[in-house]
């Protein structure tokens, strides 16, 4: 028995995805017969991670504090072991445009972008640039905030005049957005448990167009399909790929990563890695681990065990 | 042809563990309560927007988002002594079941509150329920099949909207101006809907202190509806909660008052004049529509509390249930000028709201290139909250437009609450400049803009297609 606090809700904008997951992995840590302590995160975390003195903390939070680095740097100071990626890992999965950056210089095929803050525009006068982006990148264009997961703020531009509005809108969620060229394909994420490929998940939305929130968390909205059905060598080079990502982003216990598979040429591309996962009845990592014979428990034990 | 590609994969492939397994799976976990879902849930929907109005209710929050009334100056001690005389006198009543319509006591309650708006009814013939909303649900339950229309106003309230759509029914929602809701647009669509051989099973209205748009139906239009439905023998819904609120102004007559009752299915609620806490609602109509109402709340919930029927009974048996309402009318009123004042100040020419004669709320129009559910992302940054626009559509409008709400909190903190949002209307009014080499002028104004009509808001005859997904499917959660 461990006595394990799970850290879970907090401000950042996906708060109910984390307390979703957040509960889940409380009740798994129940079963495994594991003394739990539920803290939803806020101004008097220190003080009640001290009060309950956890030999683990486990951090079921999404986003903003919880999966950029910041929480993960409270406990290294609190010298208290935690569940996945360390400080520097979250840093650059949580900032997009430091994580395609890393897979650039590695070689690792991402999507075309730019990315500015809000002084480029403001001060420097990017906008005068933005002819010449949309001229490389083409439309229809993405424009997603660095920071946001589960699909948030991310915005699509069919023509030119969409993107002073979608730019507007993504500074919504953080000062720095990129602008990234848009893949027509299928959705792919390959999870990661302790340097090893789990079978590939496809998600495929039933009724909207996009995997967007409401399809990442409805159930019955989405259709996953795991292991994917993908063609010769796909499945491999997925995999290839997101563990390349994985070392390139040094990532530790879990991690997911974000593909598109182009439906014209069939290439594979990386969006994305996210440090914390959602561990919610939809979510893709659990549901991976599954297709390996890895139950959710089990999956939960792995990461406890893992916990550094 | 898709082909397992985990038999093609040879040694010195990277490791994976799809090796330990052996055939395609869906997740089962889902699919094991999916399967079983009834159709309906397909349109009972959550939303980015419903996860961000959750983050609204933080204590650290200045929230203009809320319906809620001040209970905060009701005096503790008279709550206690009407508790106590209930706990003492009724002792085995409050604790028991009560008949599904609600008890005479508080049916006579009813009649003296919708006497006081000059409304005169038999308390025989009102229906109590649990809150206004219950009404709502129970109107839908014995008028609505999946497909049947529902007229609406547009902008409508945004907790019907849930309850429409649990009932799968095809809303169509008419422009409102500040006259209320737009009956030529409403005759226009009635006329183009028999064309097609379709009928509304009733149209959906709060014609006073309108949710959210604050605007309230002129007495002419309350004539003409009422002309209309009689003539054309289709239902209202009359939703009525603030109708006591008002602030400024002379009264008008309510719509059930107008038409006689015979096609005006009328809804009132104790939640604004004195608590939603006590869950107390109720609805008066025509006889047969009300008999199958009262079936469908026998199904739903047996009865409503005794125990607030038996407290609001003693309340109003104390004799001051008009001077609360007055105190209440005299916060709001103080709150609404504060909150339209703070308007004028903070926001800029590109943006228009209403200036409501009573009720709880004001309906903000920013410019059409900000989208008011990607700013409430940035104003909960700053610690403030209000609900999208968007909330209150059905067809993806709204979108730039938002309601805030002036009742539930305090003088300073709705000055201190638009400030914030004025500040993040303003970035963005900046940014947009700057992107399209429009540096607007932000000068703050002196007068508040012209109220309703709002161009976007009228154009209900041609609904713009629904707004193409803007989103897309990459960078998954976490």
């Amino acid at each position: 028995m461990t006595r394990v606090a799970v850290l879970k809700g907090g401000r950042s904008l996906e708060r109910q995805v984390s307390l979703k997951s957040g509960a889940r992995v409380q009740d798994a840590l129940h079963r495994l017969g594991h003394d739990v302590v539920a803290i939803d995160v806020g101004h008097d975390l220190v003080r009640r991670l001290r009060d309950a003195a956890p030999e683990v903390a486990f951090v079921a939070l999404h986003g903003r504090d919880g999966e950029d680095g910041t929480v993960q740097e409270l406990l290294e100071a609190l010298a208290i072991p935690y569940t996945g990626s360390g400080v520097s890992a979250c840093i650059r999965c949580a900032d997009k445009v430091i994580a395609k950056h890393h897979m650039l210089d590695a070689g690792i095929p991402t999507p075309d972008f730019f990315a500015f803050n809000e002084t480029a525009f403001k001060e420097l006068g990017a906008a005068d640039a933005l002819p010449a982006i949309e001229a490389r990148l083409g439309f229809p264009l993405v424009v997603k905030p660095a920071g946001q997961g589960s699909a948030l703020g991310i915005k699509f531009a069919a023509a030119a005049k969409d993107v002073p509005g979608a730019l507007v809108a993504t500074f919504s969620y953080g000062d720095k957005v990129l602008l990234e060229r848009h893949v027509r394909g299928r959705d792919l994420a390959v999870s990661v448990l302790d340097g090893e490929a789990l079978p590939v998940v496809e998600a495929v939305p039933t009724e909207e167009e996009f995997y967007d929130f409401e399809a990442r968390y409805e159930i019955g909205r989405t259709q996953f399909v795991c292991p994917a059905e993908l063609r010769e060598g796909l499945t491999a080079r997925a995999q290839e790929l997101a563990l390349q990502v994985w070392e390139v982003l040094g990532c530790r216990a879990f991690a997911r990563i974000d593909l598109m598979l182009s439906t014209d040429g069939g290439e594979l591309t990386v969006l994305e890695a996210n440090a914390i996962p959602g561990m919610t009845d939809t979510s893709l990592l659990p549901m991976a681990a599954d297709a390996a014979g890895i139950g959710f428990d089990a999956l939960i034990q792995r990461i406890v065990d893992l916990a550094a | 042809m898709t082909i397992d590609d985990r038999d093609a994969r040879t040694p010195g492939e990277p490791r994976s563990m799809t090796s330990a397994l052996g055939r395609r799976q869906t997740s089962r976990d889902l699919e094991r309560y999916a399967g079983l879902f009834a159709a309906r849930t397909k349109v009972m929907k959550s939303s980015a927007m419903r996860d961000l109005m959750a983050l609204t209710e933080r204590s650290d929050i200045i929230s203009l988002a809320g319906g809620l009334p001040d209970t905060s100056s009701f005096p503790s001690e008279s709550f206690a002594a009407i508790m106590g005389s209930v706990a003492v006198d009724s002792t085995a009543r409050s604790l028991q079941y009560g008949p599904t319509e609600g008890l005479t006591v508080l049916k006579n309650c009813i009649a003296e509150v919708m006497a006081e708006e000059g409304t005169l009814v038999d308390p025989d013939d009102v229906l109590v329920t649990t809150g206004g909303q219950q009404v709502i649900d129970l109107v839908c339950k014995t008028l609505i099949d999946p497909g049947d229309i529902i007229i609406a106003e547009a902008p409508t309230y945004p907790g019907a909207v849930p309850t429409f759509c649990s009932y799968q029914a095809e809303v169509i929602q008419i422009g409102l101006d500040e006259d209320g809701m737009r009956i030529d647009e409403l005759e226009a669509m009635l006329d183009r809907l028999d064309r097609e051989g379709r009928r509304p099973k009733f149209i959906y209205t709060v014609p006073t202190f309108q949710n959210p748009g604050g605007t309230t139906m002129s007495l002419p239009r309350r004539r003409r509806l009422v002309e209309v439905i009689r003539r054309r023998e289709l239902l209202v819904l009359e939703d009525n909660p603030y109708g006591l609120l008002r602030y400024e102004g002379d009264a008008l007559p309510t719509l059930y008052a107008l038409e006689g009752g015979d096609f005006v299915i009328y809804l009132g609620t104790f939640s604004k004049i004195l608590s939603p806490g006590v869950r107390l609602g109720w609805s008066v109509g025509p006889r047969p529509v009300l008999e199958k109402m009262n079936i469908g709340k026998q199904a739903s919930d047996l009865c409503s509390s005794s125990l607030t029927q038996l407290f609001v009974a003693a309340y109003f048996d104390s004799g001051r249930w008009q001077d609360y309402v007055q105190s209440l009318r005299e916060i709001y009123r103080r709150r609404r000028d504060v909150m339209l004042d703070s308007l004028a100040e903070c926001l800029g020419p590109e943006s228009s709201w209403t200036h409501p004669q009573g009720g709880l709320f004001i309906w903000v129009t920013l410019p059409d290139y900000i989208d008011t559910t990607d700013l409430l992302a940035r104003a909960l940054d700053e610690h403030v909250a209000f609900v999208p626009g968007r909330a209150a559509f059905l067809d993806g409008r709204g979108g730039s437009s938002m309601r805030l709400n002036f009742s539930g909190v305090g003088e300073a903190d709705i000055r201190e609450g638009v400030r914030r949002i004025g500040e993040v209307v303003r970035e963005q009014v900046e940014l947009y400049g700057t992107l399209t080499g429009r540096h607007r002028a932000v000068e703050p104004r002196a007068e508040p803009a012209p109220a309703l009509p709002d161009v976007e808001l009228a154009d209900v005859l041609h609904l713009p297609p629904a707004p193409e997904r803007r989103r897309r499917p990459d960078a998954r959660e976490g």
